[in-house]
């Protein structure tokens, strides 16, 4: 029983999602059932919050190793979370607006949650982000060996889009008679690089594309059917 | 103190010393930042005045400016938030030396910020913007949104969704644990509909249908006729070839040998091919990335670069 009811309330919301697609008239009903889907994703998402809590609270009561850092984490949770939700340093913009407590856009530059975003989100994750392109030559230099056809194809075709996005491809025309006056000058290697993305690229994306869409529709199928209740979790 | 203490003492020193000479032995500053004052109201720029009888401005929004502009004033948030980005901008590239107390500081901020911002978004995004207008559209239209329609009506059917959110806390109290399933089986379900379709759309009937392609292309000649346009021919050729061949590399249905074998042989190196400009482009996306960050502290922070 603690299993059949959610298998039925799956089944019931995937297949009116799926019909409402083909009905026009069933069209609002999707469209509810999207709203209560982004409704229900959100307050899960407190559940989340509530979990980052626990886990940082029980570190900092047994004083574990790095206490400290679990308690930074939770000061800047909890400094982002009232800072957003009391819109500080929100101003109104419309005359219209100025008699209403909270009118003002949350994301308003200048505001409390503006400067969070701006000086400690997007710095952190970008510069994480940019810290990538040392592990990923790196691990480049360190992986990447001309040992058979296939690794062969992969280095080569790197090395000739890497040059080919650069300003170096120019060089490769060096060695070509200078075009006539008004006409574009022919890059080769610019050349084979759109070359490769516009056929091979395309191709091997392609295939993964509709692979990956089979196995979606696959799985989905599976959930819906009632076949796959592994998100169901163990017994309890 | 180790001989490795004493070259990092000797570091920070001299980090110290050439960004106080920065800040105030130089006219530039360090990541000294302007605004000028706007009235939100009218868009007007409001001059900077010491005249205690100028008429009050409630709603005052502050646009960055330039430092020669007459009528900037120094930010000190802005100039703050510069510094305190470009310091968690070096305590991440610390990582490049070894995990330490300064990388862990950073994750630990961020980790804290990032739950908090996604929580804050949705809270005026969704249970805001989306629950209580449909709730409570009167207390929505008078505390938060004064652009709810004014004869917008209560639908409480949207108490459904809120009552199945908040059974998804059922999860933390043992016994009643399994209520817990009903909410995450809507979210499972709604998902599973909305992607099947959506991935069978645009991921598989679309895809298909961009690969049938001709494979002799004619094109609209300068005489007025048609003629062969052999370079889009080719490509077309590439791309039926290479999708096909990758395919039957993915079928594994049959066993990969002797004319299947070898069209596969060619689909792997056609991934090979697409796996290694992809990684081209990654790279050049992640050093663009760093790019952007060394600019940011040479630039915005530090104050060298003056294009």
């Amino acid at each position: 029983m603690s299993k059949t009811v959610p298998v039925l309330i799956a089944s019931l919301v995937g297949c009116l999602m799926i019909v409402a697609y083909f009905s026009p008239p069933l069209l609002p009903a999707r469209q509810i059932a999207e709203d209560w889907f982004t409704i229900v994703a959100t307050i899960a998402m407190l559940l989340g919050g509530a979990n980052l809590c626990l886990h940082h609270v029980k570190k900092i009561s047994d004083q574990e190793a790095g206490w400290g850092f679990s308690a930074v984490t939770l000061l800047s949770f909890f400094i982002t979370i009232a800072v957003g939700i009391l819109k500080v340093g929100v101003v109104p913009e419309s005359e219209q607006q100025v008699k209403f407590a909270w009118s003002g856009p949350f994301q308003q530059e200048g505001s409390g949650f503006w400067w969070i975003y701006q000086y400690l989100f997007s710095p952190i994750v970008s510069t994480m982000f940019a810290l990538l392109a040392f592990y990923v030559a790196s691990a480049a230099f360190r992986a990447f060996r001309a040992k058979n056809v296939e690794a062969i194809l992969l280095l080569v075709t790197a090395l000739i889009v890497l040059v080919g996005q650069t300003r170096d491809r120019e060089i490769t025309s060096m060695f070509l008679p200078p075009p006539a006056e008004g006409v574009p000058t022919f890059i080769p290697i610019a050349f084979v690089t759109n070359f490769i993305r516009e056929t091979f690229v395309t191709a091997g994306q392609r295939a993964i594309m509709i692979g990956i869409a089979l196995g979606v529709v696959a799985t989905s199928l599976r959930i819906l059917l009632g076949l796959d209740r592994s998100y169901l979790g163990g017994d309890e | 103190m180790n001989r490795e203490t004493r070259f990092w003492t000797v570091m920070f020193l001299c980090g110290s010393l050439f960004l106080a000479y920065q800040s105030f032995g130089t006219n530039r500053g360090v990541g000294q930042q302007f605004v000028v004052r706007v009235d939100a109201t009218t868009g007007k720029i409001i001059p900077p005045t010491t005249d205690a009888a100028a008429p009050a401005v409630k709603t005052v929004i502050y646009e960055p400016a330039a430092k020669d502009d007459p009528e900037a004033i120094w930010s000190f948030s802005r100039t703050a938030g510069i510094w305190i980005a470009a310091l968690l901008t070096l305590c991440i590239f610390s990582y490049l030396y070894r995990d330490n107390v300064c990388y862990k500081l950073a994750e630990s901020i961020i980790v804290g910020v990032s739950a908090g911002y996604w929580i804050v978004t949705n809270y005026w995004e969704v249970l805001i913007a989306k629950v209580l207008v449909k709730l409570a559209p009167d207390v929505a239209r008078y505390a938060f949104l004064p652009d709810t329609p004014a004869d917008a009506k209560a639908d409480y059917l949207y108490v459904v969704p809120v009552v199945l959110g908040c059974m998804v806390f059922c999860r933390l109290i043992p016994k009643i644990s399994w209520m817990g399933r009903w909410p995450l089986a809507f979210v499972v379900g709604t998902t599973a509909g909305l992607k099947l379709i959506l991935f069978l759309n645009a991921d598989f009937v679309r895809q298909v249908r961009s690969t049938v392609l001709p494979l002799v292309v004619f094109s609209a000649s300068a005489s007025g006729g048609s003629e062969l346009d052999l370079i889009q021919s080719i490509k077309n050729i590439v791309i039926v070839i290479s999708v096909l061949s990758c395919l039957t590399y993915f079928y594994f249905s049959v066993e990969h040998k002797g004319l299947v074998g070898r069209i596969s042989r060619l689909g792997i190196w056609v991934l090979m091919i697409s796996f290694g400009a992809s990684f081209a482009l990654t790279v050049m996306g992640r050093i663009t990335l760093l790019t952007m960050r060394l600019q940011f502290l040479f630039d915005d922070w530090l104050g060298f670069v003056r294009i």
